[in-house]
């Protein structure tokens, strides 16, 4: 052989041919077998999917030409094309062909590599070797495919649809395919929400409620946890599994059904509470038809619900607590008060703070507790398609299965996902987990 | 300095049993009163006794005979042991391959489940709706199943991802110089190692489905598919009060297993609950 002046000649003519055509590089580098296969890749996909391909494209920018046709009895004539359809088709070429790409550089890489190899005298593997050598390699790979293949459907695709919905004018009643064309609108659906007074009426006020209610309802909780923890962990409290037992029951029970029994425990007719109200010669509370009571309900009631988590995590902080650090402090002159601020609390806070920012962002879309509970209403004449009680999810909810507001729906969809994102990201760098997280490939 | 009894202790007593006794009352009753409803004769809402009057089975023969309750039951405990065993086995693997190996891609993928978790999670709702039509998995168990076994992956994989990069290295090194394949450093090295956390993720997606009302809502139309959820919702929303009673001793059924399960696996729940708190 040629002495080679430039050590990465294999590596780099691989390369190139494998970049012109797949598996080129890898006869090119004497693993005929390799290269034949990816060969045959390439020619399956550039002859048999080439036109559904152009096709899915076709239909994902137009979402469709041909509307449906129908006699003047209403009988079809003629099908048309269904917007969505072709829509989500559209969507999951793009990701095949994304996929096709990757397998592309993976064999653009190992023809380099295959090259490289070469390069430096050695013999490259022949097939059954690659086989073992993949297996070892690709190991990582072939775990993770059930997990990517599943994710890819079931939420990558369905997010991608839902966040181009918020671009398109699909909704009721006009706008539903198969008997209309859904189209393109770029941000008009975004600048109807901020311009019509129906709707940013709604908006603004659904948005208020939800922020005062997931800060509520993450605070109460919060605080109503820790002040059972501190209880229990009293030294006078004897039995104090059981106890613990006892007050995490909330916790276990499904939360389906308490909602469902709180639904009707404050039934502002038959509800036991209300009966209870009058037979202490209090009036009745009109529970779920007046706003004010119908959020201190859903707060009080989420109370009940939410405490036990935090005290039983709190409970955990508190046992593990040093004992030495109480018993230094008392040497100190430290006094019962003073112990509790320093030690107790600052730890207390310092392991629980980055819950506590997902228990907001958690709060932010209870949807289980505003649905189940009083399904967002009483309702309120001043929303469009929402009740007092509805926080950002359940007016989501509503848009989409009760309303048909498909594109509305994605709008808002959006602004809860920016602000969620914010409060995670947030939350992530602050904790110690990113830093340590070894994140170089 | 546990046992020593101090001046005011015996006060701090009182005062905490009595808001111990307090509390338990205000968590109890709201379950009371629905054994109270199973179990007593007589078929409404209105109560003003708290003891009960009289015991019947009446409601559970009424809830039997007259709903598809026990098509529900068989249902959801379909749904759990699938998506158990479904969830468990994607998390787990993908889990494995994040924390063992480095390979192209591995960082992008990570960020990308951690962005994906962030979204609403019926944001998709419309797009999952059509794909399940599409193949005729509407309407269909398996169509739930599918659901929320995609939707469990980035969360659980984080969590387990984070649980792997804490255990030792040098085992899984020790064994790869014996000579250990990928299959057995996997089974007989990690998995032994990570029974709490693994226990976890199986619990987890095992109560999910007795919870969730959203997709299967979505999902299941007729009222032979419905999971426990749709079932026992659609009794108190619709015709309201005369039903309370049965949807009494159907909750009592559902919760009973749930809590039990709920309160003895505690410990791993916990733990888990504080691990996914460390890793975001």
């Amino acid at each position: 052989m040629v002495v080679l002046l430039n050590g990465k000649v294999h590596a780099r003519a691989g390369a190139l041919l494998s970049l012109l055509f797949m598996g080129l590089g890898q006869i090119y580098n004497r693993q005929f077998v390799k290269g034949l296969l990816y060969a045959l890749l390439e020619l399956y996909v550039l002859i048999f999917w080439s036109k559904p391909f152009a096709e899915a494209m076709h239909g994902l920018i137009t979402l469709g030409d041909k509307v449906q046709q129908r006699s003047a009895r209403g009988t079809i004539i003629e099908q048309g094309d269904h917007s969505i359809i072709l829509m989500i088709t559209g969507i999951i070429f793009a990701l095949l062909f994304l996929l096709f790409i990757a397998v592309y550089a993976l064999n653009i890489r190992d023809a380099y590599k295959v090259g490289a190899m070469r390069d430096k005298g050695e013999k490259p593997r022949n097939f059954t070797a690659s086989i073992a050598h993949a297996w070892e390699q690709g190991f990582a790979y072939i775990l993770l495919t059930p997990s990517f293949v599943f994710a890819l459907f079931t939420i990558v695709l369905p997010l991608i649809f839902g966040i181009l919905i918020a671009f398109t004018n699909y909704s009721g009643p006009n706008h539903l395919p198969p008997k209309n064309l859904v189209d393109w609108v770029g941000f008009e659906t975004f600048t109807s929400l901020i311009q019509f007074r129906a709707w940013s009426n709604t908006f603004l006020g659904v948005l208020t409620w939800t922020i005062i209610w997931a800060v509520l309802a993450t605070f109460t909780t919060y605080f109503t946890g820790l002040f059972y923890a501190l209880l229990l962990n009293h030294r006078v409290v004897k039995f104090k599994k059981f106890w613990r037992t006892l007050l995490i029951l909330p916790w276990a029970v499904p939360g389906v059904i308490s909602l469902l029994i709180f639904r009707n425990m404050f039934n502002g007719e038959f509800g036991p509470i209300n009966q209870y109200l009058k037979m202490i010669g209090l009036q009745a509370i009109p529970w779920f038809s007046d706003p004010f009571w119908a959020k201190f309900a859903i707060v009080v009631v989420n109370i009940w619900f939410g405490f036990p988590y935090w005290m039983a995590l709190m409970s955990g902080v508190l046992t593990n607590i040093d004992k030495e650090l109480y018993e230094a402090a008392e040497i100190d002159g430290a006094g019962g008060f003073q112990r509790f601020r320093s030690i107790t609390l600052p730890l207390i806070l310092f392991s629980t703070a980055p819950l506590l920012i997902m228990s907001f962002a958690h709060n932010f879309n209870n949807f289980n507790m505003i649905y189940l509970f009083t399904s967002g209403g009483p309702a309120n004449p001043s929303y469009s398609y929402a009740g007092s009680t509805d926080i950002l999810i359940s007016w989501i909810y509503k848009l989409t299965l009760e309303q048909n507001k498909f594109n509305m729906a994605s709008v808002v969809s959006i602004f809860i996902f920016i602000v969620v994102a914010g409060f995670s990201i947030w939350n992530f760098r602050r904790t110690r987990a990113f830093k340590e997280e070894d994140m170089v490939a | 300095m546990q046992t020593s009894t101090r001046p005011g202790d015996k006060l701090a007593a009182w005062v905490i049993y009595l808001i111990l006794i307090v509390t338990a009352i205000a968590v109890i009753y709201p379950l009371y009163w629905v054994v109270l409803g199973a179990l007593n004769p007589g078929s409404s809402l209105f109560r003003t006794s708290i003891l009960p009057t009289g015991l019947t089975l009446d409601h559970f023969r009424e809830l039997f005979n007259e709903t598809d309750y026990l098509i529900w039951y068989r249902n959801t405990l379909f749904v759990a042991v699938m998506n158990m065993i479904l969830s468990t086995v994607l998390v787990v693997t993908a889990a494995y391959a994040f924390s063992q190996f480095r390979f192209p891609g591995r960082k992008q993928t990570l960020m990308a489940m951690l962005v994906l978790q962030m979204f609403p999670s019926f944001m998709g709702m419309i797009a999952i709706y059509i794909l399940l039509l599409q193949i005729n998995l509407l309407d269909n168990l398996w169509g739930l199943i599918l659901v929320y076994a995609g939707g469990s992956i980035p969360f659980g994989a984080w969590l387990v991802k984070g649980y792997f990069d804490a255990q030792p290295r040098s085992l899984v090194e020790a064994a790869k110089i014996d000579g250990a394949s990928n299959f057995t450093i996997f089974f007989r090295v990690m998995m032994p190692l990570s029974v709490p956390i693994v226990t976890f993720v199986a619990v987890n997606n095992f109560i999910g489905p007795w919870m969730d009302f959203i997709f299967a809502r979505l999902v299941l139309r007729s009222s032979d598919k419905y999971t426990l959820a749709i079932g026992l919702f659609n009794m108190v929303t619709g015709r309201s009060n005369t039903d309370f009673t049965k949807f009494a001793a159907g909750a009592l059924l559902v919760s009973i297993p749930i809590a039990l399960l709920f309160l003895f696996l505690q410990r791993y729940i916990i733990e888990g609950l504080k691990a996914g708190a460390n890793k975001g």
